[in-house]
């Protein structure tokens, strides 16, 4: 952007694409303030300010690395980003699993109800994260939840879904596979409605069935979408925050607080604004590494 | 969950099309494949309504029924009493408006600036512009929750803090609106641009009088996503806010969850009413999301 200045004043006469400088310069006018603004300048200050001890007030010192050998070695962070991958690696599958089951039903030409169906399956996408905590929060109470009582119904003692991390971690991976399905799944209907049906009546000619048709046709040729599904999903489990806020609040205690949640508590809980730009920046370097490394194993694959 | 209340939906309403669709295959065997497909579509979608169904049928129950067992799926004496309670209780009708501002000024700045970017960056052809399309499509790589506190800095160096402003500006830009409008502008034939210019047209009123009537449905594709975005938006109202009267909804009903003794009368009434302008909204322009050509950089 620095290189616009000299290009205004010296190029009209020469090429035919430079007489519209004005124009397209107006037309993104707002939104290069606002990237200057909102996006270049904390993005600069953050990196600035994970060297020092900023506490969002006052005077500040630089302390080179030692927010990041702090962080390397305190040990909530630690819980924080292990529970944070733990639930990534939870969701993303399942997720993956059920927004594909979906798509495939709601494709099918031999099922009925698929329009309403697929309404049904985008709906919990529309809700809040905050309202979908809420309303799993009241599905799984330990004495009161529907999901409890219907186990007591079949004889079985209540689960401690409050109360045990492990299953509290795993509620909230329900309840936001339960919410992102229907993200996932549009994305998946648009794959395999582009897959060409003469595939399947080759196939069918050659008597393969269903789950071999699913196998060998719908899932390499919908290859560019799942890769594009999982890399939206981890981007998204690792930035989650308020489902687990509205459900259990990253408890019991504090042995679900992800990462995000860890930054807001040290940054503005704590005034710790410098050790939580370090942890927001190794948040940004896990984010750029999942990209890549899926960028990398997606090349792999197409190329095969 | 409910697994007892499964098999029932074979027999639902067929939707519309369907019976298109199967011309082909209405053998035996298709009838056989056609009980299983619907039954496992139907499985499926109740575990999917069935939460939603609960917590709006609960939402109805007057407090003393919400815990009384045995549990009930339809309330026995269903009232409104839960909306009215959180309608009025801390402010929560001030929440809804602040909330519908909020959304209803940031869509529309969101979709004009895209909207504007956007054709700038399909139809003009200077290198600045393709620098500056890869500046946006960075905005993608680093999502506002990485950068709390920095941007939180300089928002209140702006001096807008607890304002409305510094909830509203820094949504404005989104690389998934500019994208949709680029990737929209790039299917427009130049030819019609050209022929604008040669009747003597200027450049901004070929964008204005030509262009923007056209990006309709794309308008309001984002327009509908952008206030999904904005009235689902948590962390960040949370965290510029600080006076009560200014808090959003999602705001106000995370404060019921994290009271001493959770109301659930008033929160089950105050989320299903935060619910109802999207799904109300969702349900009117349903055919646009469905139909909306997602692309990877769908994200807030």
């Amino acid at each position: 952007m620095t290189k616009r200045a000299p290009d205004v004043s010296v190029s009209p006469p020469r090429r035919r694409r430079s007489t519209y400088i004005l124009a397209p310069l107006v037309l993104i006018a707002a939104n290069v303030v606002l990237f200057a603004l909102f996006f270049v300048w904390p993005a600069v200050i953050g990196l600035v300010y994970s060297f020092t001890n900023y506490t969002g007030v006052g005077a500040f010192q630089f302390v080179g690395l030692d927010n990041y050998h702090n962080l390397l070695g305190d040990s909530t962070f630690y819980d924080a980003l292990t529970r944070t991958l733990l639930y990534a690696v939870l969701f993303v599958p399942l997720n993956f699993a059920l927004s594909l089951l979906a798509a495939n039903l709601v494709v099918n030409k031999y099922a009925k109800g698929a329009s309403v169906a697929r309404v049904i399956f985008f709906i919990p996408w529309l809700l809040s994260p905050i309202v979908v905590g809420v309303l799993w929060r009241w599905l799984f109470g330990e004495n009161f939840g529907l999901v409890n009582y219907i186990i007591e119904q079949f004889g079985g003692g209540a689960v401690p879904w409050q109360s045990n991390a492990d299953l509290s971690l795993i509620v909230v991976v329900m309840a936001a596979s339960w919410a992102w399905t229907g993200f996932s799944m549009l994305l998946f209907i648009a794959a395999i409605k582009n897959v060409p049906v003469s595939y399947y009546e080759a196939a069918s000619l050659d008597g393969a069935g269903p789950w071999r048709q699913f196998v060998s046709i719908t899932l390499p040729s919908i290859a560019p979408t799942s890769f594009i599904v999982i890399l939206l999903n981890t981007i998204n489990a690792m930035k989650e925050y308020p489902v687990f806020v509205a459900l259990n609040n990253g408890g019991p205690g504090t042995s679900n607080n992800l990462l995000v949640q860890y930054i807001y508590e040290t940054g503005f809980k704590r005034g710790q604004i410098g050790y939580a730009s370090a942890a927001s920046f190794v948040l940004m370097l896990i984010l750029m590494a999942v990209a890549i490394i899926q960028l990398i194993v997606n090349r792999r694959v197409e190329n095969r | 969950m409910t697994t007892t209340d499964m098999p029932r939906p074979v027999d639902a309403d067929p939707g519309p099309g369907v019976s298109k669709k199967r011309t082909r295959g209405a053998t035996s065997g298709g009838l056989r494949r056609a009980v299983s497909a619907t039954t496992l579509l139907w499985i499926l979608a109740c575990l999917y309504g069935l939460p939603v169904l609960w917590f709006v049928l609960s939402s109805l129950k007057p407090s003393s029924e919400l815990f009384s067992y045995p549990l009930t799926l339809v309330p026995h004496n269903p009232t409104l009493s839960g909306f009215k309670a959180a309608w009025e209780s801390a402010n929560f009708s001030q929440y809804f408006i602040n909330t519908a501002l909020v959304c209803v000024i940031t869509t529309v700045l969101t979709v004009g600036v895209s909207c504007c970017t956007g054709y700038a960056l399909a139809k003009y052809d200077n290198r600045w512009l393709k620098a500056f399309f890869i500046c946006i499509l960075a905005t993608t790589m680093l999502p506002s929750e990485v950068m709390l506190a920095p941007e939180f800095l300089v928002v209140r160096n702006l001096g807008l803090y607890n304002s409305f402003a510094g909830i509203i500006l820094p949504a404005v830009l989104t690389a998934t609106g500019c994208f949709m409008f680029r990737q929209f502008f790039l299917t427009v034939p130049d030819e019609l641009v050209e022929a604008a210019r040669i009747d003597g047209a200027r450049e901004l009123s070929i964008f204005l009088r030509i262009m923007v009537p056209l990006s309709r449905p794309i308008m309001l594709t984002l327009a509908i996503l952008s206030f999904q975005w904005r009235w689902n938006d948590y962390i960040w109202p949370l965290l510029m806010l600080n006076d009560p009267s200014k808090f959003t909804v999602q705001i106000g009903i995370q404060s019921i969850v994290g009271a001493q003794n959770i109301n659930w009368s008033v929160l089950l009434g105050a989320s299903v009413i935060s619910m109802i302008p999207l799904i109300a909204v969702f349900l009117v322009f349903q055919r646009y999301v469905m139909g909306a050509d997602i692309n990877a950089g769908l994200k807030d």
